[in-house]
C-alpha cells in the first residue's frame, strides 16, 4: 500500500468545489503522472446545501476512494467547519475562508485563513473564481501537485474564454499563501 | 523500445464512472439511447445526448422509463445496439418490459445506478440495493445477466461486455453500479477501437424459399436473429410462443421455451463470468464484494495481511449468473467468509446458499447513504 495524500474540499452547492476537486485529481493524475481519484458527496440542490469533494494522490493504486485520514482540509463555509473539524487528525493542514468561516480553527491544527472568496470577488473580479484562488493556495501551502500541472488542467477545464481570469485566479490564491511557507504555518 | 512502442496504446482521460459508461457504449457500437434522466444516472444520459447525434445516432427523452425500455427493445428489434441508464424508481417501472425483452428474446443493455430504496429513496446517495432486483425484478422464471464494475475503466470494459452478452445471448443485460463508481473520478486509458472485441447478433443464414423461424435455435439454445426489414416478416410477442413467434398454448412448447430462455444462460456460462480474486489461494478470511465496497475490502485485506491475517477477497463482477465454482474454490480453505454490502444482506443470501454450512459467514452492511469504510470490514475480518 502506498502512501495516500487525502484532501477534503468541503463547502456548499455552487462555490465550484466539485470541479476544484476534479482539476487538482486530474493535475496530479494526467500531468503529473500520479494516480488520483476525486469523489464528492452533494444534497439534491444544485445551490445552497452541502458539498464535498474529494482528492486522494498516491503514486500507487488507490483502492478505496474517500478519505479516512485527512492530510489537507478546505473549509469553505461555517457549515462545513462544524461538520469536519471534529474528525480531522492533528497531522492534517486545515485552510479555511476568513470571512465564511469565522470559528477559531483549534489550536492543535495547524492551519490557516485566507480571504479566499473576497479575493476572488474583489482582486480577481468574479466570485465564481473562488475555487481556482483556492487551489492557487492549497499548492502554494503544500506542493502536492506542481504549479505548472495546476495550470494546464485549470486551462483543460475553464470555458472558453475565461482562461485569463481563471489563470489571474490561480496567481491571487498562491500569492496570498505565499506568506506562510512550509514552517511558518501557525499551529 | 522506441518511445513510440512502448507509449501505451489509447486515449488518456480522467473520467467520471457514468462518461466512461457512455464512452463504453459507444466504442460497443449503441448508437440508440431512449430514457428518462433520474439521479445518479443523469450524465449518461446527457452524455449521449450530446454524443449519439454526432455518430448519425438517435437520442430520444422518453415520458418515462415504461416507454424509455419499449423504445430500445422496438429499435433493436430493427438491428440498433441499444440502452437506456436509469436508478432505483425507474428499474422498477422497467421491470415488466425487462421481462418482455427476456421473453421475446431482444438484445439490449439496461444501466441501473443504485440509489436507496425502497420507493424513490436516496436519490443522491450509494446504495447496492437492487442486486436481488437484477436477478428477481421481472416476474417469472428467466434469465439474467447482471454485472458491476469497480473501478471506471472496468465500468468501460463491462459496459462493452453488457453489449457482447446481449448479442451473443438475445437477452437484455443490466450494469448494476454503485453512485460511487458512477460518479467517481480516476485516469482511464481508453483503448483503440481496434483492440476491443465486439460481439453483434447471428444472423440466420437461410437458402433461397427457406422459412425464417425467428425462435428455432440450434445447438447453442440462442436462435440466429433477422432484423425487421430484412426481408422476413414475423411475430413478436411475450406469450408463449412457438418457433414461428406466434403464441401457443401447447405444453410442450412452453415447457421447451422456459427450459431454453434459462438453459442457453447456463450453456455459455463460462463466457458470461468475470471476477477477480485477490490473495484467496491460502485465505483462511475470505472477503466477497462488489462495486464500489470492493475496493474498500481490498485496502481491509492488505491491512488483515499487514497484521498477519490471511485474508483474501473474491470479487464477482458478474454477478448473475453467480461465479459458483469460483466462489467455492476461493473459499477452499475459509473458516469465516465476510460480506460487505450497502444493503441488508442480498448478495450474503447467495454466498450462504452456495457454501451452504460451510465456512461462517457474516454481512457487514450499511444501508445510511455512506460508502462501507475499509475500517469496518477489516474489524469483521479480525473477528472484532
Amino acid at each position: 500500500m502506498s502512501k495516500r495524500y487525502e484532501v477534503r474540499l468541503a463547502g456548499s452547492g455552487g462555490q465550484g468545489l466539485v470541479l476544484g476537486g476534479v482539476i487538482l485529481a486530474e493535475a496530479a493524475s494526467i500531468f503529473d503522472g500520479k494516480n488520483a481519484t476525486q469523489s464528492q458527496s452533494y444534497g439534491p440542490e444544485s445551490r445552497g446545501g452541502a458539498s464535498k469533494s474529494e482528492v486522494i494522490i498516491s503514486e500507487g493504486e488507490i483502492d478505496y476512494p474517500k478519505a479516512t485520514h485527512i492530510d489537507l482540509l478546505l473549509l469553505m463555509t461555517e457549515a462545513a467547519a462544524e461538520k469536519y473539524l471534529k474528525d480531522v487528525p492533528e497531522t492534517a493542514l486545515v485552510v479555511a475562508d476568513l470571512d465564511l468561516v469565522p470559528t477559531a480553527i483549534p489550536d492543535k491544527l495547524r492551519s490557516v485563513k485566507i480571504p479566499i472568496t473576497r479575493l476572488a470577488r474583489e482582486t480577481v473580479g468574479k466570485e465564481f473564481v473562488a475555487n481556482i484562488v483556492a487551489l492557487g493556495a492549497l499548492q502554494e501551502l503544500t506542493g502536492i501537485v506542481s504549479f505548472e500541472s495546476l495550470k494546464k488542467a485549470v486551462l483543460a477545464r475553464v470555458p472558453k474564454g475565461t482562461e485569463e481570469l481563471n489563470l489571474k485566479a490561480l496567481s491571487v490564491g498562491q500569492e496570498a499563501a505565499r506568506e506562510y511557507d512550509g514552517k511558518n504555518i501557525p499551529h | 523500445m522506441s518511445d513510440e512502442a512502448t507509449k501505451p496504446s489509447g486515449t488518456v482521460k480522467f473520467l467520471s464512472g457514468n462518461e466512461a459508461c457512455m464512452e463504453g457504449a459507444i466504442a460497443a457500437g449503441c448508437r440508440f439511447f431512449a430514457g428518462y434522466p433520474i439521479s445518479p444516472s443523469s450524465e449518461i444520459a446527457e452524455k449521449m445526448s450530446g454524443r449519439l447525434p454526432k455518430l448519425g445516432g438517435k437520442f430520444i427523452q422518453m415520458e418515462d422509463e415504461i416507454a424509455s425500455m419499449g423504445a430500445i427493445i422496438g429499435a433493436s428489434l430493427a438491428g440498433q445496439k441499444t440502452m437506456t441508464a436509469t436508478s432505483g424508481p425507474g428499474f422498477s417501472l422497467m421491470q415488466e418490459n425487462l421481462g418482455f425483452a427476456m421473453m421475446a428474446e431482444v438484445p439490449c443493455v439496461v444501466i441501473n445506478v443504485m440509489r436507496g430504496g425502497p420507493s424513490t429513496g436516496n436519490p443522491t446517495g450509494p446504495s447496492q440495493s437492487d442486486v436481488m432486483q437484477c436477478r428477481w425484478g421481472t416476474h417469472g422464471d428467466h434469465p439474467a445477466i447482471a454485472l458491476s464494475p469497480s473501478t471506471i475503466r472496468e465500468v468501460f470494459d463491462t459496459t462493452v461486455a453488457c453489449f457482447n452478452f446481449a448479442e451473443m445471448m438475445r437477452t437484455p443485460v443490466v450494469l448494476a453500479m454503485d453512485e460511487i463508481t458512477a460518479h467517481m473520478r480516476e485516469k482511464i486509458v481508453i483503448p483503440p477501437a481496434a483492440e476491443i472485441a465486439l460481439i453483434n447478433r447471428r444472423k440466420p443464414a437461410l437458402q433461397a424459399g427457406e422459412t425464417y423461424y425467428p425462435y428455432e435455435a440450434g445447438e447453442d439454445l440462442v436462435p440466429p436473429m433477422m432484423n425487421f426489414g430484412e426481408g422476413a416478416r414475423y411475430h413478436v410477442t411475450g406469450l408463449d410462443h412457438d418457433r414461428t413467434g406466434f403464441p401457443s398454448a401447447a405444453a410442450e412448447v412452453q415447457e421447451s421455451l422456459h427450459r431454453r430462455l434459462v438453459d442457453k444462460i447456463e450453456r455459455h456460462l463460462e463466457k458470461l463470468l468475470l471476477f477477480e480474486h485477490h490473495r484467496t489461494e491460502d485465505a483462511e478470511v475470505l472477503v466477497v464484494a462488489y462495486g464500489s465496497t470492493a475496493r474498500s475490502a481490498k485496502r481491509a485485506v492488505e491491512e488483515a495481511r499487514a497484521k498477519g491475517v490471511k485474508a483474501g477477497l473474491f470479487r464477482p463482477i458478474t454477478l448473475y449468473p453467480i461465479p459458483e465454482k469460483q466462489i467455492e474454490a476461493a473459499a477452499a480453505h475459509a473458516k469465516r467468509v465476510v460480506v460487505p454490502e450497502m444493503n441488508l444482506g442480498q448478495y450474503k443470501l447467495e454466498v450462504e446458499r452456495i457454501l451452504g454450512k460451510g465456512p461462517a459467514i457474516t454481512g457487514v452492511n450499511r444501508v445510511n447513504g455512506e460508502p462501507i469504510a475499509p475500517s469496518l470490514i477489516l474489524s469483521a475480518i479480525l473477528g472484532d
